[in-house]
C-alpha cells in the first residue's frame, strides 16, 4: 500500500481532502466542509457485525416459516407467511410486483446475510476469502434494497387495517419481524467497511 | 506540499467508489485502477446528470398513474370499494386510524413527491453552476438517500393485505395497476438518486483559482 496516501481521507459527499485523525473509542469523525460521515470507530465492529448478523439469520429463518397473521371470518380462516404471500401475488396475475416483494424482503437479505457471515467468519480466522472483492461490491450495492424494516411497517398497518373488519391472529413471524428489525439495525451499526479493509490489507501483510 | 483546502480532484488525489482508498491518480495514464480492490478510478459518477434526469422524467411520468388509478379494490357483502393512493389515506383517516394514516400519508404521498421536487432542485442548481447553500443541499441530497425507500410501505401493505383476504364473495382484496406504477415511481426515484453526484454541488464553489494546479 502506497504508505502517503494511507493517513488521506477524501469525503464521498464533497470530495474534501482531509487528512485522518485517531478517534475515540464510539466516536465518529465528519467530514469539515459538508459534515458527511467520514468513518467511525466502530467497537470491536468485526465480532460484533457478525454476532448480530449471525442472530438475524436465524431469526430470518424463523420469520419465514411461521405464519404472521391470520383472519377469521365466520368460521372461515385465512393464514399467511411471507413466501405464500409472494406466491398468491404471483398467481394474481401481479408477477412484477411479486417479484419486487421476493427480491427485496426474501432474496437480497439472504444473500446480504449470509455474505457477510462467510466474509466475517473467515477474516476472524485470519483468512482472506475467496472473492472478497466481489463480495465487498456486492454488498455496497444491494444493502439500500434490504427492505425488512419497512416490511414490518407494513406489517403493522396491515394489521391496523385489517382489525376493523375481522378477526385477527398474531403469528410468530410477526414478532419474528420485529426482533428482526432491531438485529439488522444493531448489526448495521456496528458495520464499518473501512474496518473490514484494514484487516483485509493486515491480514494480506501477514501472508506476503 | 498539498493544502487541504480543496477538493481532492484538483490535487490529482481520488478515492475509490468501492473501498475509499485514496490514491494519486496519473492523468495520462490508462492503468486507473485501486491498487486495493482493482475498482476503476473516476473522479465523478460518470454521466450523472443525464442519467438522474432521465430516471427522474420517467419517475414524473409514472407518477401520474400512480396517483390517478386504483391501488386496491376492497370487496365484501356490504360493500365494495376502490381506492387510490389518496382515498386510501382519507379513508384510513375517516374511520380513526389518525396515526397509521399519518405514517401512509408520509410515506407515500409527501415522501415521493418531495423526492421528486428535491432532486430535480439539486439537478438544476448544479447544472446552473450555483454557489448558494452547499451545504444545505448536500444535506438534501443526503436526506433524499435516507427517506426515499420508505415508499415502499404501501406495497408491502398491498401485497400482504391481497394475499391475505381472499375469502370469495365474503371479503376479497385485490391490488390495482396503480401498485405496479407507485412501484416503478419509488424504484426510479431510487436509482436516480443513487445516480446522483454530490460532488458537483461542492464542484463550482472552487473555480475561483482555476489554473493553480496545472503544473503538476
Amino acid at each position: 500500500m502506497n504508505r502517503d496516501t494511507a493517513q488521506l481521507i477524501v469525503c464521498h459527499d464533497c470530495d474534501l481532502l482531509q487528512r485522518e485523525i485517531a478517534l475515540k473509542k464510539g466516536c465518529s469523525a465528519s467530514c469539515s466542509r459538508c459534515g458527511a460521515l467520514l468513518y467511525r470507530n466502530a467497537t470491536d465492529s468485526i465480532n460484533r457485525t457478525l454476532a448480530w448478523t449471525a442472530a438475524a439469520f436465524i431469526v430470518f429463518i424463523i420469520a419465514n416459516i411461521f405464519p404472521i397473521f391470520a383472519i377469521e371470518l365466520q368460521g372461515d380462516r385465512s393464514v399467511l407467511n411471507l413466501i405464500e404471500a409472494v406466491s398468491s401475488i404471483w398467481t394474481q396475475k401481479m408477477q412484477l410486483m411479486s417479484l419486487v416483494v421476493f427480491v427485496t424482503t426474501i432474496l437480497i437479505p439472504t444473500v446480504e446475510m449470509l455474505s457477510m457471515i462467510y466474509l466475517l467468519s473467515s477474516l476472524k480466522m485470519l483468512r482472506i476469502p475467496f472473492g472478497h472483492i466481489m463480495i465487498m461490491k456486492m454488498i455496497r450495492v444491494v444493502s439500500p434494497w434490504g427492505m425488512i424494516e419497512i416490511l414490518m411497517l407494513g406489517m403493522l398497518v396491515s394489521l391496523v387495517k385489517l382489525t376493523s373488519s375481522f378477526k385477527v391472529i398474531l403469528g410468530l413471524a410477526l414478532w419474528s419481524f420485529g426482533l428482526l428489525t432491531f438485529l439488522l439495525a444493531a448489526a448495521a451499526a456496528s458495520f464499518s467497511a473501512r474496518h473490514i479493509w484494514n484487516l483485509i490489507d493486515k491480514i494480506g501483510g501477514m501472508k506476503s | 506540499m498539498p493544502t487541504f483546502s480543496t477538493n481532492a480532484a484538483n490535487q490529482g488525489f481520488c478515492s475509490c467508489h468501492v473501498c475509499s482508498l485514496v490514491s494519486r491518480v496519473d492523468q495520462m495514464s490508462d492503468s486507473r485502477r485501486c491498487p486495493r480492490c482493482r475498482a476503476l478510478l473516476r473522479f465523478r459518477k460518470p454521466a450523472s446528470v443525464s442519467r438522474c434526469w432521465s430516471l427522474l422524467i420517467a419517475a414524473y411520468i409514472l407518477y401520474i398513474p400512480a396517483n390517478l388509478l386504483t391501488m386496491m379494490e376492497t370487496g365484501s357483502l356490504l360493500n365494495y370499494r376502490k381506492d387510490t393512493i389518496l382515498s386510501g389515506v382519507v379513508h384510513l383517516w375517516e374511520t380513526g386510524s389518525w396515526g397509521i394514516s399519518t405514517i401512509v400519508f408520509i410515506a407515500s404521498v409527501m415522501i415521493p413527491l418531495l423526492k421528486l421536487i428535491s432532486l430535480s432542485l439539486l439537478l438544476v442548481s448544479v447544472q446552473r453552476g450555483s454557489k448558494l447553500h452547499p451545504r444545505l443541499r448536500t444535506s438534501l441530497y443526503r436526506s433524499v438517500e435516507l427517506v426515499g425507500r420508505w415508499s415502499m410501505l404501501d406495497i408491502y401493505v398491498v401485497t400482504l393485505l391481497a394475499a391475505l383476504v381472499q375469502m370469495g364473495t365474503m371479503a376479497t382484496v385485490k391490488a390495482g395497476p396503480a401498485a405496479l406504477a407507485f412501484g416503478a415511481v419509488v424504484i426510479l426515484t431510487m436509482f436516480a438518486s443513487m445516480q446522483f453526484e454530490p460532488r458537483l454541488i461542492w464542484d463550482p464553489l472552487e473555480k475561483r483559482e482555476p489554473d493553480d494546479d496545472d503544473t503538476e
